[in-house]
């Protein structure tokens, strides 16, 4: 016992893998293509972490890499899902976690804006339909007329 | 039962945004371990899906992989998924049993001919068809009676997939797997003792998804989460190609985090999704927390050699083989040996002298 | 749907029983029988002693001769490359060495598998173009008995094997694996019997001529 005695705070299997483990590298490396291709021909790319096989602590270690950018949003439908830009701008942290906040998916996205933070075609049409009743609503109000609806 | 209207309409109805379908085909993709390009495939699939009928079957079991299956850590997409899947008959889930069951299967069975998925768990047994029996049925009886009219079979776990621990030496009760048995249907294997919980969803959401099943690899397993063995995922698997292994379960090695080959991991020669599909809500799994893979999802994994040996160690005992072989090989050399005195003894005894003169005589 | 891993299980279980038993009471019939028979006495005076330069000559004989080698470059670089590459495929590959300590009750330590897998392949080329030397130089025809094909054949299967296995090239990989174990098995079972025995004897054989030329005081 003579290396392990002063790193027995940490993890037995962490303190073996200080650097990135061989998963990780090959990742970014996949991460700074995908970017020159968004650049190039603005191609993007979604990259599923769940199906790269980490080491302990790798996930972390990304993470930490990757750093927080400027944008930070979340959403809130079937649980709640957290996007970071990180401080290369146009690589995004895409993390969805369910209602009883487990995540059930986990992904690197290299795109401008990522595709969840745009308000969907079907949603605006629905919500178009709902600004009309409101309006109606509204309207009936300032007539005097009693609210049909709530 | 079976309902008329498609997944996307009763999202829809459950209030459900087209963010909330979208995210809900991101985290269905990540679980069927297809890759995000697939999300608009699966977007346009899941809105046209049908409510299929399940009917689960458990033989010779030990109910580890229903249990795991109920584990599975992504309740909201498996609930939907699930709410959407009707789950018609499965005896240890249910709540009717003995013949009120039966009827509900049997009920499942003709409202869907032809249509409804056939779970299998546990190996059946060919010994005795007294060994396991659900209602005075027969496991055999009761599996070929019900896949009869099944779409396609799914058998979860090691014992239903393989034969699995019931069939181990000496196998008393004759148990064979599913596809031992049933021969003209797509049979869809799905093993492990127990299977990964998001694997045995995955499999069956890519049927509810995509109404068929996906690619199978040559034991039918699903390729995209058995085509790569343990050992190719393995984070570990950069110490085993520098040859750094630990040697017991608390040296320095085994703390390092070095290979687990010597202490008896069978990830070379097991194919299965652990590495990144992980355990308990994606914590961990066996390597990663330090212990080798037993491949459990390998056929007679359970009679392929001890578990803390290396994959490379002969199965049975050879140290004594060896010692009486060395032992016998003395013995017969001695003996060839005692043989080859005797000749040259001979030889010797027989030699006569010859002479220049004998010499000329006879050229 | 078992019928690989039965394959593997039987190659690792009963076929190995039977093939170490018969390759370890073969070798040492083999060599304790060499040995034994001894030799007469030589009743010239010595004129050098006999342990050293048995010693040498184990391993200067392992350096080849340069008159050889302008003849016959071929035969000398690839021998030394299948050579070489067996040697190091066979004995330092992590796995294998495992093997032996269950076996024999002692290891070694092993070499990473990048230079494995490189060794594998060097024997591997070493191998064919032995084969094709054969095959090609009129002499080498004229001299080669089925002994010869039936070695070349069991020693590279082996290594072929191994190699597929190693890299997942046949599916499903019990399979492979199985048949790789069964083709070494099948080497052991030959082995005793046939020109492989000169893994052991060699070194013999070499001690031997240089303690005989020591003794005469010859050069070694
Ligand atoms: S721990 Fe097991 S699976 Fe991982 S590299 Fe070592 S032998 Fe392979
Ligand atoms: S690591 Fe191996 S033994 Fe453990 S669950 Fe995974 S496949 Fe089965």
């Amino acid at each position: 016992m003579s290396v392990f005695d002063n790193k027995s705070s940490e993890s037995p299997s962490s303190c073996g893998l200080a650097g990135m483990s061989h998963n990780t590298l090959p990742l970014l490396n996949e991460v700074s293509h995908a970017l020159k291709r968004l650049v190039r021909t603005g191609e993007s790319t979604i990259i599923d972490l769940r199906a790269i096989p980490f080491g302990p602590g790798d996930e972390a270690r990304l993470i930490n890499l990757l750093g927080k950018g400027e944008v930070q949003a979340t959403l809130d439908t079937l649980g709640k899902t957290t996007v970071t830009e990180t401080r290369f701008a146009g690589v995004w942290l895409v993390d969805h976690y369910n209602s009883e906040d487990e995540r059930i998916a986990f992904q690197i996205e290299i795109i401008d804006i990522p595709e969840l933070l745009r308000a969907q075609t079907e949603d605006m049409y629905e919500s178009l339909d709902l600004l009309g009743e409101v309006v109606e609503v509204e309207k009936q109000k300032l007539n005097g007329g009693s609210p049909a609806i709530q | 039962m079976a309902e008329k209207n498609t997944l996307g309409e009763s999202l829809r109805r459950h209030g459900v945004s087209r963010r909330g379908f979208l995210k809900f085909c991101t985290a269905t993709a990540s679980l069927m371990a297809l890759p995000p390009t697939m999300v608009p495939a699966i977007a346009e699939a899941l809105e046209k899906a049908k409510r299929p009928s399940v009917i689960w079957l458990s033989f010779q079991e030990c109910t580890g992989c229903t249990e795991s299956l109920t584990r599975s850590h992504s309740p909201s997409v498996e609930s939907l998924i699930f709410d959407h899947i009707s789950l018609d008959y499965h005896h240890t889930l249910q709540a009717a049993a003995g013949e009120a069951a039966e009827a509900a299967r049997e009920a499942a069975m003709h409202e869907n001919k032809g249509k409804y998925i056939l779970v299998v768990d546990g190996s059946i047994p060919l010994g005795d068809p007294g060994y396991s029996t659900i209602a005075g049925i027969s496991n055999l009886e009761m599996l070929k009676e019900t896949a009869k009219d099944a779409a396609a079979i799914v058998a979860v776990g090691t014992c239903a997939a393989f034969g699995g621990l019931p069939q181990a030496n000496p196998n008393p009760t004759g148990a064979v797997s599913v596809s031992d048995i049933i021969k003209d249907k797509p049979i869809i294997n799905v093993s492990g003792c127990p299977p990964i919980p998001t694997v045995i969803t995955g499999v069956l959401a890519h049927f509810l998804t995509f109404g068929s099943i996906p690619d199978l690899d040559q034991y039918n397993r699903p390729k995209v989460f058995y085509g790569q063995s343990i050992h190719d995922r393995c984070y570990r698997r950069p110490f085993y190609d520098k040859g750094k292994f630990a040697e017991t379960f608390d040296d320095e090695g085994a703390k390092a985090g070095w290979c687990l080959y010597k202490l008896g991991c069978k990830g070379p020669m097991t194919y299965n999704a652990c590495a990144t599909a992980k355990w308990n809500q994606g914590t961990s799994w066996p390597v990663e927390s330090g212990h080798g893979c037993l491949g459990c999802s390998e056929p007679r994994f359970w009679d392929a050699g001890g578990f803390y040996n290396a994959l490379s160690v002969p199965i049975s005992d050879n140290s004594q083989t060896v010692a009486f072989a060395a032992a016998a090989g003395l013995a017969l050399g001695a003996a060839a040996a005692g043989l080859n005195y005797k000749n040259k003894d001979e030889a010797t005894k027989a030699h006569g002298t010859v002479t220049i003169d004998d010499l000329e005589k006879s050229s | 749907m078992n019928e690989p891993m039965d394959f593997l299980i039987w190659t690792r279980s009963t076929a190995f029983d039977v093939a170490v038993t018969i390759f370890v009471i073969g070798v040492i019939l083999r060599l304790f029988e060499i040995i034994s028979l001894g030799r007469k006495q030589n009743l010239a005076e010595a004129k050098g002693t006999e342990f050293g330069p048995g010693m040498r000559t184990i391993f200067s004989r392992s350096v080849p001769d340069l008159g050889t080698f302008r003849r016959q470059p071929l035969t000398v670089v690839t021998g030394y490359m299948f050579h070489i590459g067996l040697f190091i495929s066979l004995i330092m590959f992590v796995p294998h060495i495992e093997l032996f300590r269950a076996t024999f009750g002692f290891g070694w330590p092993g070499l990473p598998t990048p230079i494995v897998d490189a060794a594998a392949v060097l024997a591997l080329i070493g191998l064919l173009a032995g084969l094709w030397h054969r095959i090609m130089n009129p002499v080498m025809q004229k001299i080669t008995t089925f002994e010869d094909w039936l070695v070349w054949t069991l020693t590279f299967l082996p290594i072929l094997t191994g190699y597929l296995a190693y890299h997942r090239m046949v599916d499903p990989y019990p399979l492979i694996l199985g048949l790789h174990v069964l083709s070494v098995e099948a080497l052991m079972i030959a082995f005793p019997f046939t020109k492989l025995m000169h893994t052991f004897t060699v070194f013999l054989s070499r001690w031997y001529n240089g303690a005989m030329n020591g003794r005469r005081g010859v050069e070694s």
